[in-house]
């Protein structure tokens, strides 16, 4: 069996005995008698290195890595740059606790720090928290920091996430609040709507996601303007990577703009670790949950960093804190510094156009293919739903080629390309599709 | 020293992406973003340099000692990382079909599997992101129980004093009233304080065991069944888990439902502060109400997106599989003579709030050390970076004062505990004979003690172009 343990037996015995005791069994005097296990767990005995190593590579080896990803729908395969999977693998980053004590922390609260300041220039709100768990958390934590006492109802559209939706809707039933679904008119949210379900004057915030789950840029000024008309408050969940061409939340007039940070360099790793960024005002500063880094100086008058605005938080609110959160995802904040630094702005806005060029060459070559069509119109950034017949059969074909295809989705099929997708797998694909459609 | 942003200089980068193959598809300007985009222009050199200059600057458990009581900062073995960064793992999309994901479904029956037996339940989760993630899953299964029972009068959550802020927070954010409990003078649940809580409005309560002062309640069973028979449910806060880990289990303690932090207990790596997992196990009768994703064709609450930190499952399986039924218990009974050992041995100078056999970690009382010598146990904690160690966790639980609290966990051997020991000790002596020289500590670290007080006042929480 393998063992993190450096006593040996006779250490053990020897410290044992100096603190008075004759055995393991003594130190836990106070644990009634029926309940000690004597029997021991009911798991398998423990393994080497060698032996837990093979076992768990096996289990990986029972995936299929298909080696192209036109799957999106919240997970999105980006190319991630070589040296953004190395530095978030050095040991002081990855075994540190909460830099709750700066002397021994400066390292992990300066990269928060420029995190923060990264996320600010990507978003163009004023001051950005040092992270959440995901984007779904994040748009649910920026519900909870927009209401107050007299208005309480959340306003989401039906054109975010499922799991965004899903996780807003839990947090609500929580504090029991109540959520309300915007509904949807040709694939983006339904603007004649949200006014009407605002005019009861007890919405505290109405959330839109841009662009939203179909791919489709919304009206994002449009709807904000229709938001603080009825003195609700505009949250917007942003793709990172989109935002370096779109129009900023800031300039859409979002007082909260959050997203999921995964296409900033983290793997899409079944589901996580993923990243929520979340930023807002400066009105609105105190409100934002979270662990926040700020500048201040040492002893010396030296410039440093430490966790700031503790006030807001559960360690000194208790039951009064806006939010139980007590930690952030800081290694995959790290993760997003390094690969923001690493792709500068104009990496970072390349990434983007390459992304919504190869969606919209693999969309104008699919909808050649008689029987595919565009489910909506409209601008899309590098995603797209498609209504096509034989949907398991097109899958299928791909699949047996390498390739995932687009996630079906309400009779369609939700298809996404990054930069990562030459041009030939791209034909590729579309020769595939085209060849199960012409049976 | 400088901020990425002052050594970024205009027109450098790196080249990452090819040129593009296809033709432009240009987003019409209605759409375009304004404002220009203030991102670090720096070479690879530049950014392998600043972060290798930032990770210097850093104290991981790789470095030293890290005895944080409450955090378990346990060794997080090297083989945890590899297999977690298996492609197999890494390149899997969350809604990828089914037959292609049989070995991540693998990872995570398995976990559940060994995390049940360990905890003594019957269903879990792994999509909380963190231990407080999990304490509002938890709750939440409480609630919904109820809900289901259309039992509407229970309003109230009960919480020891002693609890980390974590628990009355979660409570408050599931709609619950908190209603705190003193402890007992030994740090436990004082039974006639519950009974007195406890009624037909209880919705649950939450406890740590051993509790936050390195306590087991011996009356965990009697307590247990007081809630049930009010008709509340007992929710398990898996924080100190590591104490007791295949000895004993909450679930055979009398709980409902429990967190646990694969970051703490099963050696996953604290990266700074997340990402974490705060998986969350139940008894069969709460298991309809565990969280699902709605993407993935779920029906349930949902607290996340997906499944979870997967990756964090990856490292705790790979983990649990090493140490098997032999090195779990092993790992707690080691991590509790640690402890207990490293207490006796401060013992003299600095004394324990409680003085008794401890769990995986135990509290120094410093109130009249303070008293005689001016020193804090702050001004303590600030001069043990000056030796290489990482302080202990400071003013918690609220119910002791002036308190240190430390978790050497079991991957220390017995010189490092000695070493601190002497540290501990030749602090004690140095307060007595230049107790200034402590309340300036430290003097030997990368910066002198911040000014938090400033930082709160005018806060500057990025940076901007001079």
């Amino acid at each position: 069996m393998g063992r993190y343990i450096p006593s040996t037996p006779s250490e053990q015995q020897e410290m044992l005995r100096s603190i008075g005791l004759d055995d393991f069994r003594a130190l836990y005097q106070d644990v009634p008698g029926e309940m000690y296990l004597e029997q021991g767990l009911d798991i398998p005995s423990g393994m080497s290195e060698l032996e837990v190593g093979r076992t768990v590579s096996a289990m990986a080896a029972d995936n299929t890595v298909f080696s192209t990803v036109l799957r999106g729908a919240g997970a999105y395969d980006h190319y991630i740059p070589s040296i953004v999977k190395y530095i978030p693998a050095k040991e002081e980053f990855l075994t540190a606790y909460t830099p709750y004590q700066a002397e021994l922390s400066q390292g992990i609260l300066q990269s928060i720090f420029e995190y923060q300041t990264m996320i600010c220039a990507l978003t163009g709100m004023d001051v950005s928290n040092a992270s959440v768990y995901d984007g779904a958390t994040a748009a649910a934590e920026a519900a909870a920091m927009c209401r107050d006492r007299k208005r309480r109802v959340t306003l989401i559209s039906a054109a975010a996430h499922p799991d965004t939706i899903n996780t807003v809707k839990t947090y609500c039933y929580g504090t029991n609040d109540e959520l309300r679904i915007v509904p949807v008119k040709d694939g983006r949210t339904d603007a004649a709507a949200l006014k009407k379900m605002l005019c009861a004057g007890d919405v505290a915030s109405f959330y839109v996601q841009q662009p939203n789950f179909f791919g489709l840029f919304e009206d994002a000024e449009e709807l904000g303007r229709i938001a603080h008309e009825a003195g609700a408050m505009y949250i917007m969940g942003c793709n990172p990577i989109a935002l370096a061409i779109m129009k900023t939340p800031a300039e859409c007039g979002a007082d909260v703009a959050v997203g999921e940070g995964q296409p900033l360099g983290m793997p899409i790793s079944y589901g996580g670790p993923y990243l929520g960024f979340m930023a807002t005002t400066a009105k609105h500063m105190r409100k934002l949950p979270g662990r926040i880094v700020g500048q201040t100086v040492d002893s010396h008058g030296e410039r440093c960093f430490v966790l700031s605005l503790q006030a807001r938080e559960q360690h000194i609110r208790r039951e009064k804190a806006s939010s139980n959160i007590c930690s952030n995802e800081a290694l995959c904040a790290l993760t997003a510094g390094v690969y923001m630094a690493a792709m500068g702005p104009e990496g970072m806005r390349d990434a983007a156009r390459q992304s919504m060029a190869k969606a919209h060459y693999l969309a104008k070559e699919l909808c050649k293919i008689n029987g595919v069509s565009m489910r909506y119109s409209g601008e899309f950034f590098h995603e797209f739903l498609l209504d096509m017949p034989k949907i398991p059969e097109v899958l299928q074909a791909l699949e047996t080629q390498g390739i995932l295809g687009g996630l079906p989705f309400d009779g369609g099929v939700l298809w996404c390309a990054t930069e990562k997708a030459p041009r030939e797998v791209l034909d590729k694909a579309v020769a595939i599709v085209k060849e199960v459609l012409s049976k | 020293m400088k901020l990425i942003f002052e050594k970024s200089v205009k027109g450098r980068g790196c080249s990452i992406l090819p040129t593009c193959d296809v033709d432009m598809a240009p987003l019409s300007d209605a759409l375009s973003r304004k404002s220009e985009l203030k991102l670090p222009e720096m070479s690879e050199t530049d950014i392998s340099r600043h972060y290798t200059e930032l990770c210097k600057r850093v104290h991981g458990v790789n470095c030293g000692f890290y005895p944080l009581g409450s955090c378990t900062m346990k060794y997080n073995p090297r083989i945890d990382e590899e297999m977690a960064a298996l492609k197999g793992f890494t390149a899997v999309h969350p809604l990828a079909p089914e037959y292609s994901v049989k070995g991540c479904k693998e990872v995570l029956d398995t976990a559940r599997k060994y995390l049940c037996e360990i905890s003594g339940m019957d269903g879990m989760t792994f999509q909380p992101a963190a231990g407080a993630h999990g304490e509002f899953t938890g709750v939440l299964l409480i609630k919904q129980y109820h809900d289901s029972r259309n039992d509407k009068k229970r309003t109230k959550i009960i919480v020891p004093d002693s609890a980390h802020g974590t628990n009355p927070a979660t409570a408050a954010m599931c709609g619950y009233q908190v209603v705190n409990i003193p402890s007992a003078e030994n740090g436990c649940v004082d039974i006639a304080a519950l009974k007195a809580a406890l009624g037909d409005d209880t919705a649950g309560l939450m406890l740590t065991n051993p509790n936050t002062v390195g306590i087991f309640d011996e009356n965990i069973l009697e307590i247990t069944r007081l809630v049930h028979e009010a008709g509340g449910l007992c929710y398990y806060d898996g924080a100190n888990l590591n104490a007791i880990m295949g000895v004993v289990r909450p679930g055979d303690m009398g709980f409902d439902c429990i967190h646990m932090n694969l970051h703490k207990t099963f050696a996953t790596p604290h990266g700074g502060g997340g990402p974490g997992a705060g998986a969350v196990g139940c008894k069969d009768f709460l298991k309809d109400f565990l969280p699902s994703s709605a993407i993935m064709g779920g029906s349930g609450i949902q607290v996340r997106s997906f499944m979870g930190n997967f990756l964090v499952v990856v490292r705790a399986l790979t983990y649990i599989m090493t140490l098997g039924k032999e090195g779990i218990p092993e790992a707690a009974k080691n991590a509790v003579l640690n402890a207990n050992y490293l207490m006796r041995a401060i013992q003299g100078t600095f004394e324990p709030a409680f003085d008794r056999i401890c769990m995986h970690e135990f509290v120094l009382d410093l109130s009249k050390f303070k008293e005689e010598t001016g020193v804090s146990a702050l001004d303590v904690a600030k001069s043990l970076i000056d030796r290489g160690i990482h302080p202990p966790t400071m003013y918690f639980p609220l119910i002791v004062h002036e308190a240190l609290m430390l978790e050497p966990t079991e991957t220390e051997s017995r010189d490092t505990l000695d070493d601190a020991a002497e540290a501990f000790r030749s602090l004690y002596e140095l307060a007595h004979e230049d107790p200034e020289y402590m309340r300036t500590a430290p003097h030997n670290a990368q910066i002198g003690r911040p000014d938090e007080v400033q930082a709160a006042r005018s806060p500057i929480l990025r940076w901007r172009e001079a």
